[in-house]
């Protein structure tokens, strides 16, 4: 639909009740796919591993793999508002706790493979291998930055920390940085993953800065 | 003249055009090994199941546990065909290793080639079964089938000015879609120091699990030296050169602060991105967790190579 359409429709000429509908029910069906969606990778991975599917390295297969869809649902949470400021649709926002909270689920999948999976809870080879190496300093750091972003998605905690809310959760573009810093590091010679998820990271960023974005409202 | 040709012969073809019966006999056969030479390029590893060498088996790693020979093949670094781990076995099938020459030049009597087919006769091939630790943190457990490389050394007669030898990788962008990028600088190349060269334990493979070196693995001929990191096994060798100065190898050329020339297996120097105290063993199951590495990768017997040498420093 375009943009002028929708910007009418929401803004005057449909009834209150109606707008306040279909925004509902997009935002059901949204969630719904988000949710479909965001099972497929760990599904598949579930299936590969009964079925000796992982390749000769499964360990890293795993690590690769819940590492990459962790960045791709961060990618996906910071979309939300350049797109909802490029399609006047502000009732997008609803979906970004649930994005945001599939990063975070991607991301304890990760470390839980490397803490179990890989170190098999050695803690003194892991505590080594963090402290040695800075693409796990960061990868972990990243990691500790996610915590209080995950307990504080919840209207409760939205409410009883008012302003200070959305300044905690700015800590995204941090983790985004210190993530993408993570890939490039640990990337041998090869860096053209690295290079495209930092130009859409980049991208995203931009986009808040262009001059619609002025007229925001959260 | 046209007419009175097509008389005679209303079909217009020319006797010597028509296909022998033998020859029309034999479609079938070729067919059939279209069939199978097509049927061998979707399954690189029955391919290469044909081809079996003669050699003896010797002690070596006797007592190993061996990696799966689909373990083996299917995960390689190998950066002509791909940085991914299973591009080479799947960008090498078309790899043709023979026939094949090695260049040899430099410090030597007189700078000669060798065949492949003369180099494996040199000596006699022999299995060894050997560890092999990647400088990222894994490892496998390999027969090989190869000569020592001292055999292809006194054949070349260096001359005492060689102080080390440097082998050269084929490089073709047209059959190696990785040598296209310039994500390490082709050739690639390594090197040795000679008495590491002359060191029993180093070979030529030729071969591993009884066959002919797949593609993947680096054929005709690569190199393998069990107590360094995986990167100093240069593959398709296409050159050796005996210099006196110490090479400067792709890898070190990529990044001196990471690779250095000796690359020995050592738990106790550490590598910027990779924990080199423990590595995990290709095939051993998601839940096997990590063995610590040893040092010179448990090959103790080289140990005398590098005495009175820092081994922190000369890494």
């Amino acid at each position: 639909m375009p943009v002028w359409i929708c910007r009418k429709i929401s803004s005057m000429t449909m009834p209150q009740w109606s707008s306040a509908w279909s925004a509902k029910v997009a935002i059901k069906y949204l969630k719904c796919l988000i949710w479909l969606g965001a099972c497929i990778p760990v599904s598949r991975l579930i299936y590969l591993g009964v079925t000796d599917g992982l390749g000769a390295n499964p360990v890293e297969f795993i690590e690769r793999s819940t590492g990459t869809w962790a960045l791709v649902f961060l990618l996906l949470s910071l979309s939300i508002t350049p797109l909802r400021h490029l399609t006047q649709q502000a009732w997008l926002i609803a979906v970004r706790r649930l994005l945001g909270l599939w990063m975070f689920a991607y991301a304890c999948l990760h470390v839980t493979t490397y803490l179990w999976l890989d170190y098999q809870f050695d803690w003194a080879d892991i505590v080594k291998d963090i402290v040695k190496h800075p693409y796990v300093l960061v990868g972990a750091t990243a990691l500790l930055l996610t915590l209080p972003l995950a307990a504080t998605s919840n209207q409760r905690a939205i409410k009883a920390l008012k302003q200070r809310w959305k300044s905690l959760h700015k800590l995204v573009y941090v983790i985004g940085v210190l993530v993408l810093l993570h890939f490039w590091w640990l990337v041998k010679k090869d860096v053209t993953e690295p290079v495209i998820y930092s130009l859409v990271f980049a991208l995203l960023i931009a986009l808040r800065w262009l001059p619609f974005s002025n007229n925001r409202k959260s | 003249m046209l007419l009175d040709n097509n008389r005679r012969n209303p079909s217009g073809i020319l006797p010597s055009e028509i296909t022998p019966q033998a020859v029309f006999e034999q479609r079938r056969t070729v067919l059939k090994a279209a069939g199978v030479a097509a049927a061998s390029l979707l399954l690189p590893t029955q391919a290469h199941a044909a081809q079996t060498l003669d050699f003896h088996k010797t002690a070596y790693g006797k007592e190993e546990k061996l990696t799966s020979v689909e373990d083996v093949t299917s995960y390689n670094n190998y950066y002509e065909f791909g940085t991914g781990k299973e591009d080479p076995a799947r960008e090498a099938v078309l790899f043709k290793p023979t026939p094949w020459t090695i260049r040899i030049e430099g410090a030597v009597k007189q700078a000669k080639t060798i065949s492949i087919e003369q180099l494996m006769k040199l000596a006699p091939l022999e299995e060894r079964i050997y560890r092999m630790r990647c400088v990222e943190g894994w490892s496998m457990v390999i027969p090989w089938v190869g000569l020592p490389l001292k055999a292809l050394i006194d054949w070349a007669q260096p001359t005492g000015n060689a102080k080390y030898i440097e082998f050269i990788s084929y490089n073709d962008p047209r059959h190696m879609p990785g040598a296209r990028i310039p994500v390490l600088d082709w050739p690639y190349n390594e090197g040795l120091r000679m008495d590491e060269a002359m060191q029993p334990l180093t070979i030529l493979a030729v071969g591993l699990y009884g066959k002919v070196l797949p593609n993947q693995n680096g054929a005709p001929v690569r190199l393998v030296v069990p107590w360094k990191y995986g990167f100093k096994g240069a593959k398709a060798i296409s050159m050796i050169r005996f210099v006196e100065q110490m090479p400067n190898t792709s890898w070190m050329k990529a990044s001196a602060r990471e690779y250095g020339f000796y690359a020995n297996v050592n738990p106790q120097v550490d590598h910027p991105r990779w924990t080199q105290s423990s590595e995990k063993r290709i095939g051993a199951g998601l839940f096997a967790g990590r063995i610590k590495t040893r040092l010179f990768n448990g090959y103790d017997e080289v140990g005398q190579l590098y005495a009175g040498m820092d081994l922190q420093k000369n890494f």
